[in-house]
C-alpha cells in the first residue's frame, strides 16, 4: 500500500509539491500555536518597528504587534475563510450543478442562465458591494460568507459541465432502468465517480476564496480587528510600508500568501491528474 | 439567422444591467445604514461638536436625494436615473458629480487594462502554441514551471515585489502614480513618455501573472488540434511544418482562446483594481478606493455599474463578432 502510494507519487509531482507546501505551513502554525504568544499580535503588545531580531523573529509593525505572533494567528484565519467559503461554494455548486445536469428541462436553463450571467460580472467588484453594505464589524466568518455569496458559480459550472457527460454512460443508463431513483443514482452512481474531481474543484475554489478575501481585505473592506494575511497587507499599504524601508513587515505575509497559493495550486493540478489521467502524457 | 443571434445577445446583455443596477440598489438599503447621515456626523465631529439640528439637516438632505419617497419610488427613479448613467454628487467630493470623477480615471484603466490584456494575450498565446509544437527549441520547455507558478500568485502581490525590487532597491523606474508629481496632463512627447514610464510596473505585475493563463489554455488547444485527422493529413501531403503550424494547428487552436477573452477580462479587472490601489495608479480602483475608505456609497455604486456595463458591452461585441472569426459555429447554434 505504502509502496504504490511511493511509486504514485513519484508520477505525480504536483500533487507531492502542493502537500509537502501546505504541511509546511501546518507545521508552521502548529509549531507556531505551541511557542509563540499569539496575544502579542494584538497593536501595542511590543515595540513599534522593530526589525527582525531573536527577541522578534519576523520583526514588529507600526501599532506594536510582534509580526511572527501575527502570521502564527493570521494564517489559520484566512485558510478558515478560504476553507468556509470554498465548502460552501462547492457544496451548492455541485447540489446545483448535479440537480442541473441530471435532470435537464427547464431547471437547468434557468440556473445555467444564473450562472453564465454570473460569471460574466467581475466577482471582487460585486462583493465589494456585499461587503460595502454589511462593513459595520465584519467577523472572519462573516467574511467567508460574504466571498461564499459568488464561490458556487464556478464549481456549479465545471460540475454540471462532468456530469453531463457521466449521466450518458453505460452504467448509469442500467441504474435507471433498474429502477433506482433520480437521487440515488447521483448519490450512488455519480458521485463516488467524480470524487477525484470534486476535490480538485474544492482546492480551486478554496484558493479562489482566499484570493477573494484577500483582494477585499487589501481594500479595506475585511474584518479590521482580525490579523489575517490581508489585513496584515492592507496596514502595510495604509502605513506605506514599502517607500518607508520596513521590508520585514510585508516579506513575512507575501511569503505566506505565496506559499498558500502555490500549495494549493500545485494540489489542484496533482488532484486534476488524479481525476483525469489522460492529462498525464500531456504533462 | 444573425438577428435571432444578435437581438439573444443584446438581451443577455440588458438583463446583467438590470441585474446590476438592482444589486446596487438593493443590497446597500438591506444592511439599515444611512449613508447621508454616517456622513453628516462624520463631518460634525469634525468639527469638534454634534450640531443639535442634524437631524432636520439629514431630512434636507434625504429630501434632495429623493430618499424620503417610498421604495419603488426610489427603485424606478434610480433604474431611470442608471439607464442614463446618472449616478448622482459624490458624497465625499461633494459637489462633484459621480460622473465627472469615473470620467476622469477611466481612460487610464482602459488603458492599462487595454495594453496589458492584448500583450498578455498575444505573448501567452504564442507562447503556448511553441510550447505544444515538438519541433519548438528544446529551452522554451524550461518556460512551462514558472509561467505556471506565476499564473497563480495574485497580481499586486506580485506588483508589491516587482516596485520593491525595481523602484526601491535599484530605482530605475517610478514608483507611485500615473505620472511624475508636477507634471501637468498635456498632450506632449514629454508626457506620453512619462506616463509611460509609469505604467511600466504596474502593466509588467499584470502582464507576468496574466500570461501564464494564455499560455496553459492556448497549450492544451494546440494539444488537441495536433491529434486531429486535418493535421496528419497535412503532413502526409508534406507540406513544411511552419504552415501546418500556422495555418492548422496555431489557427485553429487560437479560436476558443477569444471566447475567452471576454471572461479573462473580468478576472484580469478585479486583479487590474488591486493593482492600481498598490501603485496608485490614478485609475478607476484607485478611486474606489479611496471611495471605500471615506463611505462613498453613490460613487462606489457608479464605478461598479460603470465597470459591469462596460464589461458586458465588451462581451456582447465579442460575442457578435466571434461567429467571423470561427465558420464552424454558426450565429443560429451559438
Amino acid at each position: 500500500m505504502l509502496a504504490a502510494g511511493l511509486r504514485y507519487a513519484r508520477r505525480n509531482v504536483s500533487l507531492v509539491v502542493g502537500a509537502v507546501f501546505l504541511l509546511i505551513l501546518v507545521l508552521f502554525v502548529g509549531l507556531g500555536h505551541l511557542f509563540v504568544n499569539t496575544s502579542r499580535s494584538r497593536p501595542l503588545s511590543v515595540p513599534a518597528l522593530r526589525p527582525p531580531s531573536w527577541e522578534n523573529p519576523f520583526g514588529t509593525d507600526r501599532q506594536g504587534r510582534d509580526l511572527l505572533a501575527v502570521m502564527v494567528a493570521g494564517t489559520p484565519l484566512t485558510l478558515r475563510i478560504g476553507f468556509v467559503a470554498g465548502f460552501l461554494g462547492v457544496g451548492l455548486g455541485s447540489l446545483l450543478g448535479f440537480v442541473s445536469a441530471y435532470y435537464r428541462g427547464k431547471l437547468d436553463t434557468v440556473i445555467r442562465g444564473i450562472v453564465d450571467i454570473g460569471l460574466t460580472v467581475p466577482g471582487l467588484l460585486v462583493l465589494i458591494i456585499i461587503a460595502v453594505s454589511i462593513k459595520e464589524g465584519l467577523t472572519v466568518d462573516q467574511m467567508a460568507i460574504v466571498v461564499a455569496s459568488l464561490a458556487w458559480l464556478n464549481p456549479t459550472r465545471t460540475i454540471r459541465a462532468q456530469v453531463l457527460s457521466l449521466r450518458e454512460r453505460a452504467y448509469v443508463e442500467v441504474a435507471r432502468l433498474s429502477g433506482m431513483s433520480g437521487p440515488a443514482i447521483i448519490v450512488k452512481e455519480l458521485m463516488p465517480n467524480l470524487l477525484p474531481y470534486l476535490a480538485a474543484t474544492l482546492v480551486n475554489s478554496v484558493s479562489n476564496a482566499i484570493l477573494a478575501s484577500v483582494g477585499l481585505e487589501v481594500l479595506g473592506l475585511g474584518p479590521i480587528d482580525a490579523p489575517t494575511l490581508g489585513m496584515t497587507l492592507y496596514w502595510v499599504n495604509y502605513n506605506a510600508a514599502l517607500i518607508n524601508g520596513w521590508w520585514w513587515w510585508w516579506v513575512a505575509p507575501i511569503a505566506i500568501i505565496l506559499i498558500v497559493f502555490l500549495g494549493l495550486f500545485f494540489l489542484t493540478v496533482g488532484l486534476d491528474e488524479l481525476a483525469n489521467p489522460r492529462l498525464r502524457s500531456a504533462v | 439567422m444573425p438577428v435571432d443571434y444578435l437581438a439573444k445577445r443584446f438581451g443577455v446583455f440588458l438583463l446583467i444591467v438590470w441585474i446590476a443596477a438592482t444589486l446596487n440598489f438593493f443590497l446597500p438599503r438591506l444592511s439599515g445604514q444611512d449613508p447621508v447621515r454616517v456622513k453628516l456626523l462624520q463631518q460634525a465631529q469634525l468639527g469638534g461638536y454634534v450640531q443639535a439640528g442634524i437631524d432636520a439637516m439629514v431630512k434636507e438632505y434625504d429630501r434632495r436625494f429623493g430618499l424620503d419617497q417610498p421604495l419603488w419610488v426610489q427603485y424606478l427613479a434610480y433604474l431611470h436615473d442608471a439607464a442614463r448613467l446618472d449616478f448622482n454628487y459624490s458624497i465625499a467630493n461633494y459637489p462633484r458629480t459621480v460622473n465627472e470623477i469615473i470620467a476622469e480615471a477611466i481612460p487610464w484603466t482602459i488603458g492599462l487594462l487595454g495594453a496589458t490584456t492584448l500583450l498578455s494575450f498575444g505573448i501567452g498565446t504564442f507562447l503556448g502554441a511553441l510550447l505544444a509544437w515538438p519541433r519548438a527549441p528544446r529551452w522554451i520547455r524550461f518556460l512551462l514551471p514558472p509561467l505556471w507558478a506565476l499564473h497563480a500568485i495574485p497580481f499586486f502581490l506580485f506588483g508589491l515585489i516587482l516596485m520593491y525590487l525595481l523602484a526601491f532597491r535599484i530605482t530605475v523606474l517610478p514608483m507611485f502614480g500615473g505620472y511624475s508629481a508636477g507634471a501637468f496632463p498635456a498632450l506632449t512627447l514629454d508626457f506620453a513618455a512619462d506616463v509611460l514610464k509609469h505604467s511600466i510596473l504596474p502593466a509588467m505585475s499584470i502582464v507576468l501573472v496574466a500570461t501564464g493563463g494564455w499560455a496553459l489554455t492556448m497549450r492544451g488547444m494546440m494539444v488537441t488540434t495536433q491529434g486531429e485527422d486535418f493535421v496528419t493529413f497535412a503532413e502526409a501531403k508534406g507540406l513544411k511544418s511552419l504552415t501546418i503550424f500556422l495555418h492548422y494547428c496555431a489557427r485553429n487552436a487560437i479560436l476558443p482562446q477569444t471566447t475567452g477573452l471576454a471572461l479573462a477580462l473580468g478576472q484580469i479587472l478585479s486583479g487590474a483594481v488591486l493593482v492600481e490601489v498598490i501603485f496608485a495608479y490614478p485609475g478607476i480602483g484607485t478611486v474606489l478606493y479611496h471611495a471605500i475608505r471615506e463611505n462613498d456609497h453613490f460613487l462606489i455604486q457608479g464605478i461598479v455599474f460603470t465597470v459591469i456595463v462596460a464589461l458586458g458591452l465588451a462581451t456582447l461585441i465579442l460575442d457578435a463578432i466571434y461567429p467571423l472569426l470561427d465558420p464552424r459555429i454558426s450565429y443560429r447554434k451559438a
